[in-house]
């Protein structure tokens, strides 16, 4: 590496949810990682550095981790490539994301592992890791080569968006994968109640002429997931729980000390089922949005601990995926710029606090895959965003960097935007 | 079984190894007795073995062919059991894909019978062959270290050798994937390890297993090349136990999957034809211990 390249930011709110480090100081920082962190950081006192930075009083953070972002690379790339996804992330302050297995071809081999990691280092400057699929061609029958796919450097193993009807196969996965210390993520969904339904039962749904799966869908898969886990000393990742009918079972897995972590998607924990009124297919997501009443039952859980992570769940749909009637439309939002702002949405609403927040979207997603960034130390990466804490906006889609413009979000008042995203110490984005 | 029993039988065996070394003299241990061989799952050694053990020793031996046997025809296990026991025979070996198959027809007819393997549960003759190979190259089971890698939850194999090594004073060792060696089976006072270097650290003997495919329903692992990786046999591994560590394996091997094709064939270290040939000593002294007052030959 010729000569490292020192930054110093002074004069930020610096907030580190992991030490719960809230006031005013400044970093030093090079590509190797972050040298020094404090009030005392300021220019006068690191006359070494390169380049300074005034952060004049905007929040200082880690870089946010996202466990759970889609692409389409490989065999779909007309809806977001490594590359577009790495400037999107960036725009949205998102410094490390985990792909999804859901490609084409399906990441159920270790060569392909492989693959897009070397791929992900030449497109982007943002840290890319991979889920794998769990079973071969999640098709939920055969469990995949999980013990190969972990060496090549998995980091989780994902049946994507559907969920395994088979309890035996779940069973099997959950036992084997304990020989690798691996975590399986898996969708809390009944798959034969939500078959071929589009939104969320109820009302709304009867009133609209939709087919709607019902919240219990989450809580009957959960409660057969976690009943596995126990069995089998598993460790669960549940994939985006969107019910309090789904919080229940959560809770005594908690209380019995099992192996769950739990993720939770920004739009459910920002938005509700009157999005899609109006036949909003942007709107149109998968789990599906929910009641207001489980939106706030999802809030209060977050507070408590039994959600650890917000996730993105980006899936970005071009046009012609979602330009059709509601049934019809693709499910998926194009959500990485909006990971942020719309779990801000909470703090500045006055429904959580901001350590909360920031917690679930930086340190409980590194110290669930043992990751030495999302947090702000000596040693740890210089994966750092410089954010506008409290600026209003209004979101546009059309300015979005990722490749599909389609986000629930549109035309919404936000707060919170991203101004300088740092990865690996070099500056990966800056808005104007 | 005591551990008495399967000492004495174990020595009796070596009495009988040189009468399975040359085939020059032939023992009169059995002469005028009937063994039926009943094989209702296929065999290449045990039921050779068993053929030749009371051939050695005069018996008539009878191998009854389960396919043309009234048994396709719709008849019962247990009718034709009790059919042939009508014509007195003195031994009914069995072996059959059900676990408890032999102690059903054990019930049910009045000669000896021999369990040469009931389904997932049993194969003594194996574990006391097994065990007779370890004491001959190194002179005791007591205190030894073994340890039995790969599919144990549907073998047979594994079961008895369990039961019998602990008896006879062993330290076993159970590796394998957690859904072929289950966390449960430390209850047989064995240590489980799912890490197979860490596993292997120590051993005297390694006995491996072959994936019993037959015996599963859906898959209990992703593939053979990623057992192989992880749980399989190869010098990498095998440098884990005890340097001059031996190897055993029941048979059929199934080779590249659960052991690398050069150890198996490693005479140094390899106790698999020996295994065989003990095979038949035993089922020479368990055949004598089931008909006669066991005179010295």
């Amino acid at each position: 590496m010729t000569g490292l390249k020192r930054t110093l930011i002074e004069n930020a709110r610096v907030i580190d949810p992991d030490s719960g480090f809230d006031g005013h100081a400044g970093v030093l920082f090079d590509q190797s990682g972050i040298l020094d962190l404090g009030p005392h950081v300021t220019a006068s006192a690191a006359p070494s550095a390169h380049d300074v930075i005034d952060a004049d009083g905007l929040a200082l953070m880690p870089g946010l981790i996202d466990l759970r972002v889609s692409i389409g690379e490989p065999g779909a790339e007309h809806r977001e490539t490594l590359k577009s996804a790495g400037r999107a992330a960036a725009a949205g302050g998102v410094t490390t994301m985990v792909v999804q297995p859901g490609t084409n071809p399906v990441i159920d081999d270790a060569s392909l592992v492989d693959f897009i990691r070397r791929r992900a280092v030449e497109r982007t400057k943002v840290h890319v890791l991979i889920a794998a699929a769990l079973t071969h061609g999640l098709r939920g029958k055969e469990l995949s080569e999980i013990g190969l796919l972990n060496e090549a450097g998995a980091a989780y193993f994902s049946n994507g968006d559907a969920s395994i009807a088979d309890s035996r196969v779940l069973r099997r996965a959950l036992s084997y994968a304990t020989a690798f210390n691996a975590w399986i993520a898996h969708r809390p969904e009944d798959p034969w109640l939500a078959d071929g339904a589009v939104m969320t039962d109820g009302e709304l749904a009867m009133r609209m002429g939709l087919a709607g799966q019902p919240a219990i869908g989450e809580r009957i898969m959960l409660e057969r997931d976690l009943a596995l886990v126990e069995l089998t000393g598993g460790r669960l990742i549940v994939d985006m729980i969107s019910t309090a009918d789904g919080l229940e079972p959560l809770r005594r897995a908690r209380a019995k000390g099992l192996n769950v972590a739990v993720t939770a998607s920004v739009h459910h924990l920002a938005l509700n089922q009157l999005e899609v009124v109006g036949y909003r297919t942007f709107a149109k997501l998968t789990p599906p949005l929910r009641t207001e009443e489980d939106r706030m039952a999802l809030v209060e859980a977050l507070k408590e601990g039994v959600i650890d992570i917000i996730v993105s769940g980006h899936d970005p749909r071009p046009a012609e995926d979602k330009r059709l009637p509601f049934a019809e439309a693709a499910p998926g939002a194009s959500a990485l710029e909006t990971l942020l702002p719309g779990a801000l949405n909470l703090y500045h609403s006055g429904l959580c606090d901001l350590m909360t927040v920031l917690r679930a979207l930086t340190i409980n997603p590194a110290r669930l895959l043992g990751l030495p960034q999302g947090r702000l130390a000596r040693g740890a990466p210089a994966d750092i965003i410089l954010v506008d804490l409290d600026k209003p906006f209004r979101f546009d889609s059309a300015m979005m960097q990722s490749k599909c413009k389609n986000s629930p979000f549109d035309g919404k008042l936000l707060q919170g935007q991203v101004k300088r995203t740092i990865v690996g110490g070099e500056t990966a984005h800056v808005t104007p | 079984m005591s551990r008495v029993e399967a000492e004495a039988l174990i020595a009796r065996a070596f009495a009988f190894l040189p009468y399975v070394e040359t085939s020059v003299k032939k023992l009169d241990t059995l002469r005028g007795r009937t063994v039926i061989n009943m094989f209702f799952e296929a065999s290449t050694r045990t039921q050779s073995s068993f053929e030749i053990a009371g051939k050695r020793m005069s018996a008539d031996v009878m191998n009854m062919a389960v396919r043309s046997s009234s048994l396709s025809k719709g008849e019962t296990l247990i009718d034709t059991a009790v059919t042939l026991n009508a014509m007195a025979p003195d031994v009914l070996i069995i072996r059959h894909a059900a676990s408890g198959a032999a102690a059903l027809l054990a019930r049910k007819v009045g000669c000896a019978v021999v369990n040469a393997g009931d389904g997932s549960h049993e194969h003594p003759t194996q574990a006391l062959l097994d065990a007779a190979a370890i004491v001959e190259a190194l002179g005791s089971v007591e205190g030894i270290t073994i340890a039995i890698c790969g599919d144990v939850l549907h073998s047979r194999v594994a079961r008895s050798n369990v039961q019998l090594l602990t008896m006879l004073g062993a330290r076993v060792r159970l590796i394998g994937p957690p859904t072929l060696v289950p966390a449960m089976a430390a209850r047989w006072g064995c240590e489980v390890f799912h890490d197979m270097r860490a596993g292997l650290k120590g051993v005297d003997v390694v006995m491996m297993l072959r994936l019993q495919s037959e015996r599963m329903q859906g898959s209990f692992i992703p593939s053979p090349r990623e057992f192989f990786w992880f749980y399989g046999l190869d010098e990498d591994k095998l440098r884990f136990a005890k340097p001059n560590a031996l190897v055993m394996h029941p048979g059929p091997m199934n080779r590249g999957v659960e052991i690398d094709s050069e150890i198996a064939d490693n005479q140094d270290i390899s106790l698999i034809e020996r295994q065989v040939r003990l095979g038949v000593a035993v089922r020479m002294a368990v055949l004598e211990a089931l008909t006669t007052q066991g005179e010295p030959p």
